[in-house]
């Protein structure tokens, strides 16, 4: 770490400006550059050398950015993460046991640290036509079967963290389902950080689904550290999806309140694929989830969910891109949101219909439920709609919890933080309902009943 | 049972209530009755303890205690029940988990032991067996998609599980076709039982001609006008409220 922005930290003299940051973050770059996997490869440096260059270029994203609007980093370029920092940490089995998914046989991937961890990880019974891999084993091999498949299917080059993702990325899952492949068992890819302060984690993931293949995706990710330590991870998830594939997706974050949790994902889809995605998010100081999905066929069904539990000061922003590039599909986005205390939520939903895709079918829907009056949620829906054509639609409501509901429940001998609780759980349970797997719905429950079991009175 | 002392009550700064009288012993099932506006329906909610309606004189003694000073969940646990007119949906609660914690919460106050899944899965299919309640519904959502007879005979339902000592079902026979009010009124006869009292709040007599009450009583002006054996219904029917003096 450069001893200038240490001192200017320590002494308290206010955060580093985002240039700063993006200055002192390549210096680490040029630092580790040399020993990040897959290192020897030409085509790998020349794309981090361009991602850095990117990154450094625009520095981080400031609210003057539209798409950045309502989300403030300054509170992240107060901590100068250790981005190379790859130390393998040893964690025994017993302390991730809570992240793991129960119930049912499945591929388990673990990364501690954001390195995978053969010793935790159960591959299980891989199937014909199933590929899994972690993504330094693939580039210690040379890297070959991933070299197709940059510069990736659609993660805009000039987004920050995507580019920085690009520059340090170590690891992560490279997973390939063949034509006609059903994959029955979810595959879960855990991810712990292990609780040293200003830990980076840059994690990159990869499914690339032949045509008429099936998929479960469940990505966890999730601390042992004090609910306080600092950390950032920084995910980027690429999917294409060929025609008449079904992708599921769903996703976990219950990092500690000191962390930072920033994920891209990006999606393309041929026509009448299916993608269904679910993020449940319960942790993290400052949480973003963006998506962007490329729709470019017809009889395609896009469906992107998500729900936050916050309280404290959490900041939880969504952020997604549905582009409707051809005529006849369909997508379908609902997002809630429970926030108490001081809590924020922001939610940002661009939708292009392009000229071409005539009968596009859009629905956007983003609903918070504010439990104190210093929660804020804002709510930005954005069409762009150049066909005339079209069936797209969408709403936002903010509300607190029905008064009405919460005295019939204690009529009914429930105590009263047992009756909000009970309503909070069924305002997001109905979204988890939607999940396609049982032992992923469980999954998802727990780390809500946990939340629940927090809430004040 | 049931005490009512001199009530004055208030809501949203309203009096309603003006020295209401009545009690109702263990065993009887009583029927209230009056024009709308003359304070059945506060009178329910003051007894199951509903924000903003607040008692300015008088009392309600429960069993001999002082039902104000619980609190609603307390009233509940104690063996209170209220049949709401119109039962509330909950969206995203599925009616078996609402029930269980609803029972749970109740029997723990009894100091019984807590059913788990399996066996309140068993108390139930066994009450939906005798209240011809069927089976599907109560894997939705708490009333979301309810007919008004299905939603009132999930209050009856829930009365039959939770075993109160006091019943006040308002206006449960409201919204309900000749079939539908044959099933709920059924469901309030099998729950007639020497330790339990009953009061029905009712705007109408035909409820009555399937739950044959042990007293009747008009209310009028947030005081009872009038009392009686089964037989005031009957009269009421013919004379209307205006002839007992007793027009909103």
């Amino acid at each position: 770490m450069p001893d200038s922005v240490r001192r200017h930290k320590a002494d308290g003299a206010g955060s580093l400006t985002t240039t700063d940051i993006a200055a002192s973050y390549k210096r680490q770059f040029a630092a580790s550059r040399a020993s990040l996997p897959g290192a020897g490869l030409r085509w790998l440096n020349d794309l981090r050398d361009d991602a850095i260059e990117r990154f450094a270029l625009r520095g981080l994203p400031t609210q003057r950015l539209e798409d950045w609007k309502y989300t403030n980093l300054t509170p992240f370029a107060k901590t100068q993460f250790n981005l190379a920092t790859a130390a393998p940490a040893r964690i025994d089995s017993e302390k991730i046991e809570r992240f793991l998914l129960r119930g049912v046989p499945h591929h388990q991937l673990v990364f501690i640290n954001g390195r995978y961890d053969a010793k935790l990880s159960q591959l299980g019974t891989m199937p014909a036509g199933l590929v899994i891999r972690s993504l330094a084993a693939i580039l210690d091999e040379g890297g070959d079967v991933l070299s197709e498949h940059f510069p990736g299917v659609g993660v805009g080059r000039d987004q920050a963290f995507a580019a920085l993702n690009t520059a340090f990325m170590a690891d992560g899952a490279f997973i390939h389902v063949g034509r006609g492949v059903c994959v029955e068992e979810p595959i879960h890819l855990l991810f712990v950080t292990s609780g040293v302060s200003a830990t980076a984690t840059q994690p990159r993931i990869f499914v690339i689904a032949e045509a008429g293949c099936a998929l479960t995706l469940l990505q966890t990710y999730a601390d042992i550290g004090t609910d306080e330590t600092s950390s950032l991870t920084n995910a980027v998830t690429e999917i294409s999806a060929a025609p008449g594939a079904i992708v599921r997706d769903y996703k976990l974050q219950r990092e500690g309140t000191g962390a930072f949790h920033i994920a891209t994902t990006a999606v393309r889809l041929g026509s009448d694929a299916v993608y269904d995605s679910f993020a449940l998010a319960v942790g993290a100081r400052l949480c973003r989830n963006e998506i962007h999905a490329v729709l470019h066929g017809g009889g395609i069904g896009c469906r992107l969910k998500g729900a936050h539990l916050l309280r404290g000061r959490q900041h939880a922003d969504t952020t997604t891109v549905i582009d409707h590039v051809r005529a006849g599909s369909r997508s379908e986005e609902d997002y809630k949101c429970v926030l108490d205390d001081a809590a924020r939520s922001v939610f940002q939903g661009r939708i292009i219909v392009r000229p071409d895709a005539q009968k596009t079918d859009a629905r956007q829907m983003n609903r918070n439920l504010l439990l104190s009056r210093q929660a804020q949620a804002d709510s930005k829906p954005e069409l762009r709609i150049e066909a005339d054509d079209v069936k797209c639609s969408h709403g936002a409501t903010v509300g607190e919890l029905d008064a009405n509901s919460v005295f019939y429940l204690r009529t009914r001998g429930i105590d009263e933080k047992a009756a909000r609780n009970l309503l909070i759980e069924g305002f997001i349970g109905e979204l988890v309902d939607e999940v396609h797997v049982g032992s992923v719905q469980v999954h998802l429950r727990q780390a809500m009943w946990s939340w629940l079991s927090r809430s004040r009175g | 049972m049931l005490e009512i002392r001199n009530l004055h009550a208030r809501v949203d700064g309203k009096d309603i209530l003006r020295g209401l009288t009545l009690s109702v012993n263990a065993g009887e099932v009583h029927a209230l009755m009056g024009p709308n506006g003359s304070g059945k329906s506060t009178l329910a909610y003051l007894i199951a303890g509903r924000e903003g309606y607040e008692r300015t004189d008088g009392e309600i003694l429960y069993r001999g205690r002082d039902l104000l000073a619980m609190n609603v969940e307390e009233r509940a646990r104690e063996g209170v029940f209220l049949g709401f007119q119109y039962p509330v949906e909950i969206p995203g609660v599925s009616a078996m988990t609402f029930l269980k914690s609803s029972v749970n919460a109740v029997r723990k106050h009894r100091g019984l032991p807590e059913y788990d899944a399996m066996e309140f899965l068993k108390v139930v299919r066994e009450k939906a067996k005798q209240l011809d309640m069927p089976d599907g519904l109560l894997q939705r959502p708490v009333n979301v998609g309810f007919s008004g007879g299905e939603k009132k005979r999930h209050e009856i339902f829930q009365m039959a599980l939770l075993e109160p000592t006091l019943a006040l079902l308002d206006e449960t026979d409201s919204g309900l076709d000749i079939d539908a009010l044959r099933v709920v009124a059924s469901g309030i006869n099998r729950l007639r039982d020497p330790s339990r009292a009953i009061l029905l709040i009712t705007h109408y007599q035909r409820l009555l001609d399937y739950v044959v009450p042990d007293r009747i009583h008009v209310m009028a002006q947030g005081r009872l006008v009038k009392s009686g054996d089964k037989t005031l219904a009957a009269e009421l029917e013919k004379t209307g409220y205006a002839g007992l003096g007793a027009a909103a």
